[in-house]
This record gives C-alpha cells, structure tokens and sequence, in this order.
C-alpha cells in the first residue's frame, strides 16, 4: 500500500456504521464504495448526501476492493455474496446483539466467535474482526493523529497476517492505534458486553484488557 | 422548511417507584400519562406522543387506547402513537383505534407514527417470528396505507404475509377522509431515503450524540421525496429527543438524573453496559449535545438552532423516565407550552 489514496474501500451496508466508516475512510484519503441489497442506481442519492465522495456501487463491485468491511445486520450475513468475498480483505464489523436485533439460532447454538461463524460462511476471505466495538457516533468524533497519548485504540483478530496488517494501517489512517488481539477466536475480548465493547481505552489499556481476557479466549 | 414549530411531548409511560426504589402500580402509571395529556392539553401544548413499549417501568403498551380516552378529555392538542410498532401488530386494527379516537376527538388532531420499535420485546409478546423483520414491517405498512387511502369504507388488499382483504369494510372512517401517517426512524439514512419515496412525514428520535448531525439524512428524506415526485405539506420532519425543563437548569439536572441513572442500569442489564456516570449524563447536557435539560431560555434556543440544521416542525421531549416524579413532568409541560413555545416563536420570527 504505497499510496492509500489508490486504495479503494468496499462497503457493504448503508446504515449508521457503514456511513459513519465510510465519511471516516474519505476523510483519510481513501476511495469509498457502498453497496447494500438494493441496486447502484437507487443508492445513488444517499451516498451523494450522506457519504459525499464515495461511489454507490453494486455488492459484487464493492466485494472487488482492496478492502471489504461488513457493516450489515449480523442475522443478515448469509445474504453475502460469497463467490466475490473469497480472496478478500474483510473487516468484520458486525455484532449479535440479541436484545435489539433478537435471538439467532446461528449464533446461539454455536460456542464459537460470530467473526468465526461469518468466515465459516465465507471460504476464502481473508476476516478480520475489528471497528465492531467503536460506537458510530464515536467513530467520527473520537478520531486523533497518531502519536498523541490520549489516542483511543481499536482492537483487531485474525488468522491472516497480512490481512491483519492492512487493516493495522487502515486503523491507524482513520485516527485510531490498532491493537492486535491474535487469532480470530481471540475477538471474543471485545465481543459485546466486554470491558472492551462498552468502553474507550488507549492502546495501553487496550493490551492489557486483551491479557485480562486471554485465558477466557484460550478456554472457550 | 418549515417556519413554525409545533412544541410537544412523549411518554412510553413511566411507573412510579416507592421508597425502597421498588415500582408502583403499572395502572397508576398509565393513570398519571392520562393526567398529563389532559394537564398538556390545558397549558396550551401542541402535541403529544404516547408509546408503545411494554415493560414494567414503560408500560404504555396501548397507544391507541390511551389516546381514544384522551380524546375525549382534551379539545385542541394533536395526539399520535410515538410509535406504535406495526410489525408485531394487526394494520386493521391499529387503523381502526386510531380512526375511532379521530372519531372522538372531533376529528383532524389523532395521528398515526409507525415505527419498528427499538426492541423487539414485541415479537415473543405476540408471537412473531423474527427473521420476518423487514418483509412484515414493509408489508403492514403497506396494509396501513392502503386502508388510510381509501376512499370507501371497503377496502381490497393482498400480500405475502396474510390473507388477503377483499372488498371489506373498514370503519370508521377518519373525519377528514384520512389520519396523518409518519414514519419513525432513530436515524439510518436508508429509512430516511425510503420514508422519502413513500412521500410520507419523517419523525427521527435523537436520543444520543449531536442531533444537528441529522442534517444530511433530513436533506436525503426531502431528494428522496423530490425525485419520487412527493411535494407538499406531507413532507415534514419532526424531532423526539430526550428532555426536561424546570425554572433553573440546574434543577432540571437534577431531576432528569436519577431517572436517567435508572433507566441506564435496566438497560444496562438487558445489554451488557457498565454501570452509567454522572459525568456521561453531563457530558450530553449541554449543546450541541442530545439531551434538551435546561430552563425556558436555553430549550427554546436549543430547539431554535436545531431548526436550523433540520428544518423540523414539531419537537417533542421525553423526560418522564426512571420514576421521574409526575410533578416535575407536569411542571415541564407547563413551562414548554407557556414559556419555551412563545420564546421559539420569537427567536424563529427573528430570524
């Protein structure tokens, strides 16, 4: 990634987290694409007010970037296009958040991971989980040039090493210190309901709530 | 936009708690909502919305009945469900309280406000599945509309997720031919567009972060309306946000708070969030911030400046949470319609 202005990001959803990424990433430089379910043309308007910059594109376009985050419905996630996902750079910002979006079978009845699950889903893309356990609100408002002591981290899981440092450097050009929490399953540290989840840590603090959390990671 | 503005309230209902913190009746908690309809339909206010939510400390499960009996009560105060949740309920029905309390109320103040409900406490309630979510709440506010746009007492509907409706009466009908039908929306820019090509009114509860940030989505719902060919007095934004108004702003600090706390613990539970602070209740008291807490002058300049960026003409507050005691919320609904609304008409005639 010698230029990330040549760096193109697909966005798959148009709600509040993928808009919020989206306004972030083209401030960074970045070129943004969204997708959703419905066709290009009929996001056309929404992307031009609310994400102006970025380009409404069709799902299998969007799929087709350097970098691919998921920003729909988790209960939503086998509507994915699978074919065009695989090979790909995934970030995986998706939540099961029962109370608000209602109980899955899916992920009820599976000890594992949601991000674990959706790569299950999704053979041949390269996931990683993160921007999950940033507010949307926060995302746009929290956001400070890299070396200030206050600036707040995001955490990161995977199984592809270059996958994980793509999204390090992508972290860090939205404004936030990227921790790496290990192995995908490790994203249990900052699932809902974690320390992590519900609050705004430096990368220091973040380090040691993943320690806190690992042998919790290493028993499930 | 808009050049005037329509100053209300909202309630989800809100039970009372004894000494021990332990909650009252959930009927006296509707009795005190009733009281405080007709308590804003005396000072003047000019909207209120009621429900639907249906826990113990939210009890106000039944807007439509609610607002039939306050119909009754009251002669010039718009009344509307703030939401009621459609997905999990029968369009026939909601249609026919509302248009029945229509009917009551002399006809032209009942409103219908559709929503998807911010929890979905009423699927389990009555017995709906989840992963129907989207294709029953499109479906039923299609059956909603339709008998809303009829012309006739019989109505002809037919879709996928009930048996079809053919030729029917629907009655009563609304007095004026039809009730006002809006959309509510916590903010996604795809409901925003949709409500826009449905041509329908917008009503978005801001509940947290920089309301004026809503900007670019109330501009999307106008486009959206524009290029779908929807122009018109239909095309309005109205605003809920969280709030309460005392003589001082300190003092409607303090008496928003300990509800604020209250209502962040239970949620919390449910959800997984820590224990709230005071310091996160301050830190949204204050512009441009979501919570409108704060004396006559400082509401009304809030909503004001608002206006500015959404260009709404209705705002409506909710302060009535946590066992807020009903003197502080019928003191807040006095000092919005006597104090708050006339400063709003000044500063907005200023401009």
């Amino acid at each position: 990634m010698s230029n990330h202005h040549d760096t193109s990001i697909g966005i798959l959803g148009a709600g509040r987290v993928g808009t919020a990424l989206a306004r972030q990433a083209l401030k960074a430089g970045y070129r943004v694409r969204i997708a959703t379910s419905q066709p290009a043309a009929d996001n056309a308007l929404l992307v031009d007010i609310v994400t102006p910059g970025a380009v409404a594109v069709e799902s299998s376009v969007a799929a087709a970037s350097d970098l691919v985050v998921l920003a729909i419905p988790l209960h939503k996630y086998r509507t994915l296009n699978t074919h065009a996902l695989a090979g790909r750079i995934v970030i995986d910002a998706m939540n099961y958040w029962a109370p608000v979006d209602g109980v899955f079978d899916d992920f009820e009845s599976d000890p594992r991971t949601t991000s674990e699950v959706v790569e299950d889903f999704l053979p041949g893309a390269r996931v990683v989980k993160s921007l999950n356990h940033i507010g949307y609100h926060e995302l746009e408002e929290d956001d400070k040039a890299a070396g200030m002591p206050t600036r707040r981290a995001l955490a990161l899981a995977g199984d592809d090493a270059a996958a994980k440092a793509f999204v390090t450097n992508f972290i860090d050009r939205l404004g936030y210190d990227a921790v790496d929490a290990g192995p995908l399953a490790a994203g249990r540290a900052f699932q809902p309901a974690t320390e992590i989840f519900t609050g705004s840590h430096t990368a220091n603090q973040l380090r040691a709530l993943i320690e806190k959390a690992r042998p919790l990671a290493d028993a499930a | 936009m808009e050049n005037t503005l329509q100053i209300g309230a909202y309630s989800f209902g809100d039970t009372q708690l004894g000494p021990d913190d332990s909650p009252r009746s959930t009927a006296e908690a509707i009795k005190n909502l009733f009281d405080a309809i007709v308590h804003a339909d005396r000072v003047g206010l000019d909207y209120f919305g009621v429900g639907e939510h249906h826990t113990v400390s939210m009890p106000a499960s039944s807007p439509g009945a609610l607002i039939a009996a306050a119909a009754a009560a009251t002669t010039q105060i718009t009344l509307g469900s703030a939401a009621s949740i459609i997905s999990t309920d029968d369009p026939v029905r909601v249609f026919q309280q509302f248009a029945t309390a229509d009917a009551i109320s002399g006809g032209g103040r009942i409103e219908i406000t559709a929503g998807r409900g911010s929890s979905v406490e009423t699927f389990p309630l009555f017995g709906h599945d989840l992963n129907d979510y989207d294709e029953l709440y499109a479906q039923k506010l299609d059956l909603l509309l339709t008998l809303n746009n009829s012309s006739t007492e019989h109505v002809t509907w037919s879709g996928r997720t009930r048996s079809p409706i053919g030729d029917l009466a629907v009655v009563p009908r609304p007095v004026t031919g039809s009730l006002p039908i809006w959309i509510a929306t916590g903010g996604s820019a795809p409901s925003s567009a949709r409500a826009g090509r449905l041509g329908l009114p917008l009503s978005y509860g801001i509940i947290g972060g920089q309301p004026h940030r809503f900007a670019p989505l109330a501009n999307l719902y106008r486009q959206s309306a524009a290029q779908a060919g929807h122009t018109g007095e239909n095309i309005k934004v109205s605003v809920a946000t969280l709030g309460l108004v005392a003589p001082t702003k300190q003092e409607a600090i303090d008496r928003m708070y300990p509800g604020w706390v209250r209502l962040n613990v239970e949620m919390g539970r449910l959800r997984g969030w820590p224990a709230p602070e005071r310091r996160d209740f301050l830190a949204q008291v204050d512009a441009p911030s979501a919570y409108f807490v704060g004396d006559p002058d400082e509401v009304a300049q809030r909503i004001v400046d608002l206006h500015g960026h959404l260009g709404h003409m209705r705002h409506f507050l909710q302060g009535d949470f946590g066992g807020l005691p009903q003197e502080h919320l019928l003191e807040s609904l006095s000092l919005l319609a006597t104090e708050v609304k006339p400063r709003v008409e000044r500063l907005l005639a200023a401009k």
